[in-house]
Order: structure tokens, then C-alpha cells, then sequence
């Protein structure tokens, strides 16, 4: 079984969350880690998915997420073309004795503080998910309190954006309708009406952003 | 166009505007608003049925049988619930239906309100889509997209729940120009590489076998199937969903493969080089254990949905449309194929073994020693009676399997079973709803005595609404295919099979105190007459009561879990395989 990302753009609606993640439960799929959040279009939100499958099965899967009616689209991110975060909150044991050393693993993985009692510090880290377990390993025998980790989100790198009005799907040819009613006419993608906002519209989960202070684990390259 | 309305008289002047003329359904308290409304539509007859389950078999006869969308109606909470079945049966067989429930009002929801039950995330699994609506505005869009939804692409299930206080409020009733359904778009126009591709292998393969489904069905693409079939002599077996497909007394069908299909039907698949899966999906009760099926064969695979291609068996050709336009095109492009090479490729020799194999290992049953009434028989004659233009509906079990070896299949759109989900109770309201659909057609229900008992209540509805149905119980007094295995695999403990039903109920009698006929017939000699008498019935529903022997069991079997190759055509009786050269 190897890892994979997908990212799928969803229909900014009601339930889309459920969906997608029952799909994927009962086909028999684990999911590694789930993030979901808004896109440059309100309409659209954006879901980043790892999960570990083999070849055939993650077909299977993305076919199946496919037909779902809220899906847009799906792109399997590849890791090397990839710009992969994560964040994790983590609060370390530190008295007097040990604040020091966390301090300066904090700062070996440019890691930031967020919080300081006297018996503990709180992380706040960025990155690809190695880069992060890296840090988990330096930090443990120090004594992790608690730990609190976002889903992966992931980008391509270079100048192309999967939410390209370019890329959209295009509109739905016109139904069938009882002779004597108006023909249907399909609108055109990304001038949908907007959800209504009902008293449960709330099924996005935004992730986070890296604060600004962050700076990327590895230079972001060119291509 | 606009005008003021209430919500629930959008939605049923939604429906109007989908082109709908029958709902099944039942009222009560969440769905009552739109009920009224209902009352003033001269378009639209609702058919009150006696149960939801019934509502949804109905509409998905309906709909099986003319290829327009059914629809039925329900309350929240029980009443649609007791939607999820026939939904879910819809969804494994591609039916196109939408079902309507009411919800409690937007305010209660999440409260756990009188009735409540979140219906769109129950059916979320077993729908192609579902929608709550709670804005009234969104009703007229949300129907015309529901009922696009489930008649294009790979058709399917759509339940569309909406709450009290939406149909209850006002609303400016503007039917939709155009869809907001940015990430649905079904290809059914077929890549031309891929079929010039498939035309390649075809003219190539030695032993091709053209293995159809309900998607040529659905398609309605029979006479593109024929002309396919014929251009080049190429055998056809027809899956239990696709019987009728191509007419069973045609020179080029074998017959129905899987788990209990003909000899000629599986070996055909078994033996071939290259399988030309048209609308099929590879299920496990055609394929048997997957890793022996048709394993020299090659794979053409042509479905609506791409999720069915290379699920289960890995397609060498994957071709992705509506079967009606990829037989088409492959009708040309085989052409071309054919002109091309200069040379018609010949599979005489393929065919005369399967004709062998066919003429040795037919499709029979033995008489019971004891003299009691075959089951296969009663069945047979109902077809040759009826004739290939009746509707044949059926329910599960090995009345259904009989049913699929014996009726006349000639046409398609006669045949209407739940092979999917396998729902036993199916046939009763699936035959009101077919007969609803095709009034001057006669529908006969070939049922069980297991499955009757679910589902009988709606002759009632068929008494009251003038819906003359004819159902055969094929009473065998048992739930005759479980106790076939437990026959064979189970050392004869029949655990719970025995339903004691020659005595109770008194099904001629049930059938009349539900204001229709009950007919009864156990011997082999009345058997035509009483058929006779059930056919000049034309005013009511009529039921007749067949006594069959109890232990008939059905041949030919695939044991579950095991290969085709070992098929058996009676109890440890294997067709010699070695003999016919295949």
C-alpha cells in the first residue's frame, strides 16, 4: 500500500463533508487524515485527503467520490510536485531545567511558542507531515501534555490552479421535460446560486492557516 | 412566469412541470401540506397505497417498464423508512425513481421531533443523490434537478425531503431555465478510439461472447443489440436483468449465465476469448469465484458508469457511454474493421460447439416422482398462455430463477425482478406499478409464498384503484431457496424454512377478502383451465394459489464461492466438459 493525496473541489453545500467521508468508510477505506476548507470561490470548497491504497483500489475510490453529484473534480496530487502542511499544537512538559533544551528544538525546526506555564510549553509547528514527526521524536522524551494536529493540506507547485474557471466541468445538457413546460437550460459552471444558509450550514471545517511568522520547511522551487 | 404559491403547491406543481401523471404514496403529518394541493392536480393521479414499501416497488415497476421516472410519496420518520428497501433496491438496479418525503419543520430538526428521522443521511449510501430542502424557493429547482439526476446518465434513486414549514410558507413559483449541477456530467457518447479499439479486438478474437446486461435495457437499445449480434454471428448470453434483451428464441442467445444460468450461457462465458460486457457489471452471481471467470478471456467493457469498469474484473478495453450509442458506433466501426482487413471473421466452428452444448444440456426439470404439481411446469404454461407481451414481474428466490429459465422472453421491458438487492415482496407492487404504467398490457406476478406474505397487502390497492394484476403463488410452502441450500449445504436441517402456508393463510381466500379473485391448483390436469380462468378475469386482481412440490430445487447451480467451471446441471451431476472440445 503506498500514500496518496487527493484533492477534491466540492460543491460548497450542506452535508458534502458526510458524504465523502461515508463514500470512503464504506467502501472499505481508511482515511490517513482529512482537510477541508474554503477556496478562492465561495461556491467551491476544497477537501485534502491522504489515504493509503494500492493502485486499483484508489481508482475505485476516486471513480466512486467521483460520482458523487456535489464532486466537482478530483486531482491526486503527487508528492513531489507537491507543497504538503500540516499543523500540530503540542504541549511539552518544561520546568526551569528543561525549558531550555525545548526552546531550542523549537527553534532547530522553526517551530514557534505559543504558550508558557510554569511546568509546560506550548508549540505551535508547521510543515510536511515528516518534517513534524521529526519534531515529535525530538520532543517525546521530554513529556507530551496533549497534541492537537490538523489535517494535511496540500498545493501544486508552479503556476496552474486546479480551480481554474479553464478546468471546470462543463454545464449539463438540457433534461427532458413534459411538452408544454419551459426547456431547461444548464447554467453555466461558477455562477451557481448560492447555498441558502440554513440553521445546519455549517460543514466546512476550515484549517487553520500557517501564521504569518512561518516560514516554509524547504525553499519553494520554481517549476 | 410567476406567480404566488404555496410551497407545497410548487412542489406539486414541480412534479406537474417534471411531466409526472403518478405518484404512489401515503400521507401524514410532515407530508400533509403537500397532499392538499395534490387533491386539485388533474395531471397528476395518486395511487393511495397500503404500504410505503409497496409505493416504492410501484414506482419502481413503473418506471422498469416504460423507462420514465417513478415517483412515490411518504411522511417522515416510518413513512420513510419504510422507503429505504425499495430505494435501495432502485439503486443496485438502476432504476430511475424519485421518492418525496416530508420532514418535520426546519426549527425541529435535530430535536429528535414526533416522526423525525433524518432520511437524506439514512439513504445517503443507497441514493445517486438526495437533497433536503427547507427554503421554499429551492423546491421548483430542487425537483427539476432530482428528476435529472435520476433519469440521465446511469439512472438511479434521487429523495428529495422536504420540511413542513417550507411547503407551508409562500413563494414566488418560477420553474427553473437552467441547472446548477456543476459536478454532474454523465458521458454517454463513447470515445471513437475505444470503439475502434473494441471493433480491433472483436474482429480479432476467435471465441468472442457478447455478455449483456440491464444497461442495454435501460439503453433501450435492443435493436442496436440484434443488428450487433448479427452482423458478425456472435453468441449473446443475457443477464437476469437483461432478459428480453435479445428474444430467446433468437439462433445467436445462449441464455442466462450465473449462479443458476444455463450450461450454454456459462460455458459461453467460461470458454470465450474475448467477453463484450455490454450494461454489466461483473456481479458476483454471473462472475462465481472471480479468479476462474472466463479466464482466457479478453475484455471489452462498455458501461454508463465508469466506476463499474474494472471494479471487479480488469477491462483490456474500457469504454465508457450509453450502451445505446456505443453498439451504434461499434456497428460502424466493425464495419470499417471488417472492410479494412478485407476478411469477415468467421466463428462457425465457436458457435457449433455452443449449439452442441446447448442441444445437450438444455434448460429442464424432472416431474416429481410423487406426482404433486412442478413448479417449472406451472410457470412455463403461465408464459406460453400469457404470451411473450405480458409483463412478468417477479420476487426472489427460485420461483424467480424458474421464472427467468421459462417465460417467454422475447421483448424488452417485460421482465421486471429485483436482482441486485434480491427483495423479496418486490413483485406484488411492482406489478400495480407496471400496470399502471401499461394498463392494456396483462401483468402477471410470479411470486412465493414467502414473498407474497410481505407484500400482499397492496392487492387492495389494486382492488380499490381498478389495477387487475394476476399473481401465481408458486406455494411451495417454504422459503423454497434457502431450504435448497440447506438441502445441499446444510445436511437437510431445515432451520426456519417451513411456512406451513398449504394450510395458513388461505391465500384464494386472502385474496378475496382484499376484493379479489383467489383461485387455487394443485394438480397438474387443471392447471391451463384454471391460468383460462385467471386471464378472462379483467375487473380485479387475481390470485391463484399453486401448490407445487415443496422439494423442486433449481439447476443448473454455481455453488456459491466456487468456479463456473463446476457447474452442476443436477444434484452432483457436472456437465462433461471434456467431451464437447471447449
Amino acid at each position: 500500500m503506498s500514500k496518496h493525496t487527493l484533492s477534491i473541489l466540492v460543491e460548497n453545500k450542506h452535508g458534502v463533508l458526510a458524504r465523502v467521508a461515508a463514500l470512503i468508510s464504506r467502501r472499505g477505506f481508511n482515511i490517513d487524515s482529512l482537510a477541508v476548507g474554503p477556496t478562492e470561490h465561495p461556491e467551491i470548497s476544497r477537501m485534502t485527503i491522504a489515504v493509503s491504497v494500492d493502485e486499483q483500489p484508489l481508482e475505485q475510490i476516486t471513480k466512486q467520490l467521483n460520482k458523487l453529484v456535489n464532486v466537482i473534480k478530483i486531482v491526486e496530487l503527487e508528492p513531489t510536485q507537491t507543497v504538503q502542511r500540516e499543523l500540530v499544537l503540542v504541549k511539552v512538559k518544561a520546568d526551569t531545567l528543561t525549558r531550555g533544551q525545548v526552546l531550542e528544538t523549537v527553534q532547530l525546526f522553526r517551530a514557534k511558542v505559543v504558550d508558557v506555564a510554569p511546568d509546560a510549553i506550548t508549540i505551535e509547528a508547521t510543515g510536511n507531515p515528516d518534517k513534524l514527526e521529526a519534531m515529535m521524536r525530538v520532543l517525546e522524551p521530554f513529556g507530551v501534555r496533549e497534541l492537537v494536529q490538523s489535517g494535511m493540506v496540500a498545493i501544486g507547485r508552479g503556476g496552474r490552479s486546479i480551480s481554474d474557471r479553464s478546468l471546470r466541468p462543463v454545464p449539463v445538457p438540457p433534461p427532458h421535460v413534459a411538452s408544454g413546460a419551459p426547456a431547461l437550460q444548464a447554467r453555466p459552471a461558477g455562477q451557481s446560486a448560492p447555498t441558502p444558509g440554513g440553521p445546519a450550514a455549517t460543514q466546512s471545517h476550515p484549517v487553520p492557516a500557517p501564521p504569518p511568522g512561518t516560514r516554509p520547511a524547504a525553499p519553494a522551487r520554481h517549476g | 412566469m410567476s406567480e404566488q404559491l404555496t410551497g407545497a403547491q410548487a412542489l406539486i406543481r414541480a412534479l406537474e412541470h417534471a411531466g409526472v401523471d403518478t405518484v404512489f404514496g401515503i400521507p401524514g403529518g410532515a407530508i400533509l401540506p403537500a397532499y392538499d394541493p395534490m387533491l386539485d392536480s388533474t395531471q397528476i393521479r395518486h395511487i393511495l397505497v397500503r404500504h410505503e414499501q409497496g409505493a416504492g416497488h410501484a414506482a419502481q415497476g413503473y418506471a422498469s417498464t416504460t423507462g420514465k421516472v417513478g415517483v412515490c410519496m411518504a411522511t417522515s420518520g416510518p413513512g420513510a423508512t419504510n422507503l429505504v428497501t425499495p430505494i435501495a433496491d432502485a439503486y443496485m438496479d438502476s432504476v430511475p425513481m424519485v421518492a418525496i418525503t416530508g420532514q418535520v419543520a426546519s426549527a425541529s430538526i435535530g430535536t429528535d421531533a414526533f416522526q423525525e428521522a433524518d432520511i437524506r443521511g439514512i439513504t445517503m449510501p443507497i441514493t445517486k443523490h438526495n437533497f433536503l430542502v427547507n427554503d421554499p424557493n429551492d423546491i421548483a429547482s430542487t425537483i427539476a434537478e432530482a428528476f435529472h439526476i435520476a433519469s440521465t446518465g446511469r439512472p438511479g434513486p434521487v429523495l428529495v425531503d422536504v420540511t413542513k414549514d417550507a411547503m407551508q410558507a409562500t413563494v414566488d413559483f418560477q420553474w427553473p431555465t437552467e441547472l446548477s449541477l456543476p459536478g454532474y456530467r454523465p458521458v454517454t457518447r463513447p470515445h471513437p478510439k475505444q470503439v475502434r479499439e473494441a471493433a480491433r479486438l472483436i474482429a480479432a478474437a476467435e471465441k468472442p461472447v457478447l455478455y449483456v446486461g440491464g444497461g442495454v435495457i435501460r439503453a433501450k437499445a435492443s435493436a442496436e443489440l440484434k443488428e450487433l449480434a448479427e452482423l458478425l454471428g456472435i453468441p449473446v448470453v443475457t443477464t437476469l436483468m437483461a432478459r428480453g434483451a435479445l428474444p430467446d428464441t433468437h439462433e445467436l442467445h445462449f441464455g442466462m449465465p450465473g449462479m443458476h444460468g444455463s450450461v450454454s450461457a456459462v460455458g459461453a462465458l467460461q470458454r470465450s476469448d474475448l467477453l463484450i460486457a455490454l450494461g454489466a457489471r461483473f456481479d458476483d452471481r454471473v462472475t462465481g469465484k472471480l479468479s476462474s471467470f472466463a479466464p482466457d478471456a479478453k475484455v471489452i467493457h462498455a458501461d454508463i458508469d465508469p466506476a463499474e469498469i474494472g471494479k471487479n474484473r480488469h477491462a483490456d478495453v474500457p469504454i465508457v457511454g450509453d450502451c445505446k450509442e456505443v453498439i451504434g458506433d461499434l456497428i460502424g466501426a466493425l464495419k470499417t474493421e471488417i472492410a479494412g482487413n478485407g476478411k469477415t471473421p468467421d466463428y462457425s466452428a465457436w458457435r457449433g460447439l455452443l449449439d452442441s452444448v446447448k442441444a445437450k444440456y438444455p434448460v429442464g426439470y424432472d416431474e416429481p416422482e410423487d406426482g404433486s404439481l412442478s413448479p417449472q411446469y406451472v410457470i412455463q404454461r403461465i408464459g406460453q398462455i400469457a404470451g411473450p407481451d405480458a409483463i412478468y414481474t417477479s420476487g426472489v428466490g427460485q420461483h424467480q430463477m424458474w421464472a427467468a429459465h421459462y417465460l417467454p422472453f422475447e421483448k424488452p421491458l417485460n421482465w421486471l425482478n429485483s436482482g441486485g438487492l434480491g427483495t423479496m415482496g418486490y413483485s406484488v407492487p411492482a406489478a400495480m406499478g407496471a400496470k399502471v404504467a401499461r394498463p392494456d398490457a396483462t401483468v402477471w406476478a410470479i411470486d412465493g409464498d414467502g414473498c407474497f406474505q410481505m407484500t400482499n397487502q397492496e392487492l387492495v390497492t389494486c382492488a380499490l384503484e381498478g389495477i387487475p394484476i394476476k399473481v401465481a403463488v408458486i406455494n411451495n410452502q417454504s422459503l423454497g431457496m434457502v431450504r435448497q441450500w440447506q438441502t445441499l449445504f446444510y445436511d437437510k436441517r431445515y432451520s426456519n424454512t417451513d411456512l406451513h402456508s398449504a394450510r395458513i393463510p388461505d391465500f384464494a381466500k386472502l385474496a378475496e377478502a382484499m376484493g379479489g379473485v383467489g383461485l387455487r391448483c394443485s394438480d397438474r390436469e387443471s392447471v391451463d383451465a384454471t391460468i383460462e380462468k385467471a386471464m378472462a378475469v379483467t375487473d380485479a386482481p387475481v390470485v391463484v394459489d399453486f401448490v407445487v412440490h415443496r422439494d423442486a430445487m433449481v439447476w443448473p447451480m454455481v455453488a456459491a464461492g466456487t468456479s463456473n467451471d463446476d457447474i452442476q446441471i443436477a444434484r452432483d451431476m457436472a456437465p462433461n466438459w471434456d467431451s464437447e472440445e471447449l
